[in-house]
């Protein structure tokens, strides 16, 4: 019997992170992406790695700049190895006889590798991870980065242990495709890419079989199945259609101007994480934007951006806006989202450091620019600010009076801006407990945060998902507590984490008292519909 | 500069490897320097060590405590691979137009333990 029959029909089950359906080719990758490139004359592939060396190196060295101190001096190591003709040299004697470019270099630095987990100088050893770091990155330049490499082909589905939030992003995702992971979590950062983008992505399968050609995955069931069978994929394709005609119908109900509920009015708005997200289909429909992440400033190689980049990205989501809410979120570094020269390295707990704005009130030079830039923005339309992680009413004082500074400022020099509302994330358990304490402009419930600090579940451990339970009574009590504070207060309250998004705890929001709620994009048609569906027997609680 | 460090000079012609074939006057200026660095050479020195390098055109070869292999100085694999331990006697040679000036460069970096504000 062959192995291709061994792996026919086999399925797997795991949790879906994100909803939808995929039926494509199977590709198995393992950190760096294993399509093979398609190898041209020993000058062609000579041309090809030093092109890789080099644009390899200058983002290496970008990096360092950014990191300064001892990680500066690691990359710089790195950056050294590859200008190193020395080190070079039998990787490029391989390629003159005919070895393609990223079969030599991957070769020589295995070896190299190897010879440096076999030193007896714990320190060297340690240095492997670098020539690996290195070995990565230049295989990806080679295999992935230029046009005449293969890379994962269209609406693949891919399947790996866990995929960074950069791979997930240098996937062509336009024609569709799924993501299976052996690990993962619902509440990873991939994950919500993912749910952003309207992709299939299931987790926690555990162990997959090699070698099959191509995969079903059916986020509904939660399911994965390799090389399916002629039946099964008939099947698939009945409940894709189902699933498919069920969004059209939500997207026909979207075009419907308002939602409400017994009687009030829901506001749906949308969460953003970078300006091109306004450009989903859906995003027109909303009522303004609940949540705008500005995180996406800081990956940049060049370090924190200038006032003037800053500026451009948040006055083209007003200008998009128009007369709608837009809801910015100040820097929200640290925790799982660390960024180089800005976040604290080395904290033994992230999640529970410095981090949000309790990162940007002790790094004012960088904070500073960004409250320039928003409240330059601020001219333009109805511009609310947010502060993440507060945990005190002193630290949103403290925001504000450096927000006040950077106003006065700006007008001192004769440049239009003005001081925009100012509200709070609740995230923080301490901060919900005590929100009549805040003098903050409006409340966004944080609530995947919320859930984790409120249930001391780390969000990114795939082992404690079930526990980390949004529903849970203790959270849904801190989320109704912050509503009606809202309601007795006359400020406004919304939520913008992943269970704004869910059908299933949607009824327990609207019992809570939110009115608000903040949804990925592609989330708002199931949202609409779902509300529209309760609303039908639904009474004021 | 440390006791530990001597002053580069100038050796007969004819004692050396081919590798400053072909210069005019063919000398070859070696010095010596101790390591003082706590962890020996490791990456951060091995940057600095051949960054300097680098910066002269003159053909320089390091090796470690009587080593009998010579390596290149400038290249940043092989003086990882030197695995050189703290206090070893660490040899430089070149050859060059300005192999005096990256000797003497070379031994007065190794002598103040790679200062952070080296050329």
């Amino acid at each position: 019997m062959n192995k291709r029959a061994n792996i026919a029909g086999l399925a797997y089950r795991g949790r879906t992170a994100s909803i939808g359906f995929a039926h494509g080719p199977f590709v198995l990758i393992d950190g760096v992406v294993r399509s093979v490139r398609t190898a041209g004359t020993p000058k062609d592939e000579a041309a090809a790695l030093r092109g890789a060396l080099r644009s390899t190196g200058s983002q290496i060295a970008a990096l360092a700049a950014a990191a300064g101190g001892d990680g500066a001096q690691i990359l710089e190591f790195q950056v050294a190895l590859l200008e190193d003709e020395d080190f070079l040299e039998p990787v490029f004697a391989e390629i003159s006889g005919g070895a393609p470019a990223d079969a030599a270099w991957a070769a020589t630095l295995d070896a190299q590798i190897a010879d440096y987990n076999s030193a007896p100088d714990e320190y060297l050893r340690a240095r492997s991870s670098d020539l690996a770091d290195v070995r990565d990155r230049v295989l990806r330049t080679l295999r992935g980065g230029s046009s005449e490499a293969l890379k994962i082909p269209e609406g693949a589905v891919v399947c790996a242990d866990d995929l960074p939030p950069s791979q997930f992003l240098e996937i062509n995702w336009s024609r569709g495709g799924g993501v299976a992971l052996l690990h993962g979590s619902p509440t990873s950062h991939v994950a919500m890419l993912a749910r952003a983008r309207g992709i299939p992505m299931i987790v926690q399968l555990g162990s997959v079989a090699a070698g099959a050609n191509t995969a079903l995955i059916d986020g509904e069931g939660a399911t994965l199945e390799l090389d399916p069978t002629q039946e099964h994929v008939a099947l698939f394709e009945r409940r894709r259609e189902l699933h498919q005609k069920n969004r059209a119908l939500a997207r026909a109900i979207l075009r419907r101007p308002a939602t409400s509920w017994g009687g009030e009015k829901i506001r749906l708005l949308i969460n953003i994480a970078r300006v091109d997200d306004l450009e989903h289909a859906d995003a027109k429909y909303a009522d303004g934007i609940g949540l705008m992440r500005t995180e996406f400033l800081l990956g940049r190689q060049e370090g924190v951006p200038d006032e003037e980049t800053q500026y451009q990205a948040y006055d083209a989501v007003l200008r998009w806006a128009g007369k709608r809410p837009v809801t910015i979120r100040t820097f929200d570094a640290g925790g799982d989202k660390p960024v180089p020269g800005f976040t604290v390295d080395g904290e033994a707990n992230p999640f529970l450091g410095v981090r949000g704005l309790r990162l940007c009130l002790v790094r004012p030079e960088i904070f500073a620019v960004q409250l320039r830039a928003l409240a330059r923005a601020a001219v333009r339309g109805n511009l609310k600010v947010m502060f993440p992680m507060v945990t005190t009413p002193d630290e949103l004082e403290a925001g504000r009076r450096f927000f006040a500074d950077a106003v006065k400022e700006l007008q001192a020099d004769g440049v239009p801006a003005v001081f925009p509302q100012v509200g709070i994330m609740v995230e923080v358990p301490a901060a919900a407990l005590t929100v009549e304490q805040f003098d903050a402009a409006f409340f966004s419930v944080g609530s995947n945060d919320l859930a984790q600090y409120v249930t001391a579940c780390d969000r990114s451990n795939g082992a404690l998902a079930k526990l980390i339970d949004p529903l849970h009574p203790a959270v849904l009590d801190l989320i109704k507590r912050v509503a009606e504070q809202g309601r007795r207060s006359g400020r406004s309250v919304s939520l913008c984490g992943d269970m704004a998004g869910d059908p299933r705890c949607i009824p327990a929001l609207l019992a809570c008292g939110l009115r608000e709620l903040s949804v990925n994009p592609s989330a708002l048609a199931l949202v609409k519909q779902t509300i529209d569906g309760l609303s039908e027997g639904g009474r004021r609680v | 500069m440390t006791s530990e460090s001597r002053k580069p000079n100038a050796q007969e012609n004819g004692q050396q490897n081919g590798q400053d074939a072909g210069h005019s006057n063919g000398q070859v200026i070696t010095g010596s320097v101790r390591l003082v660095h706590a962890a020996g050479m490791h990456a951060r020195p091995a940057v600095k060590l051949t960054k300097l390098a680098k910066k002269f055109q003159a053909q320089i070869s390091i090796r470690a405590s009587d080593a009998a292999e010579w390596i290149n100085a400038k290249s940043i694999a092989k003086v990882m691979a030197l695995r050189a331990a703290r206090d070893s006697i660490i040899e430089i040679k070149a050859s060059g137009k300005d192999a005096e000036g990256a000797v003497a460069a070379l031994v007065d970096l190794v002598a103040a333990d790679f200062p952070d504000n080296a050329p």
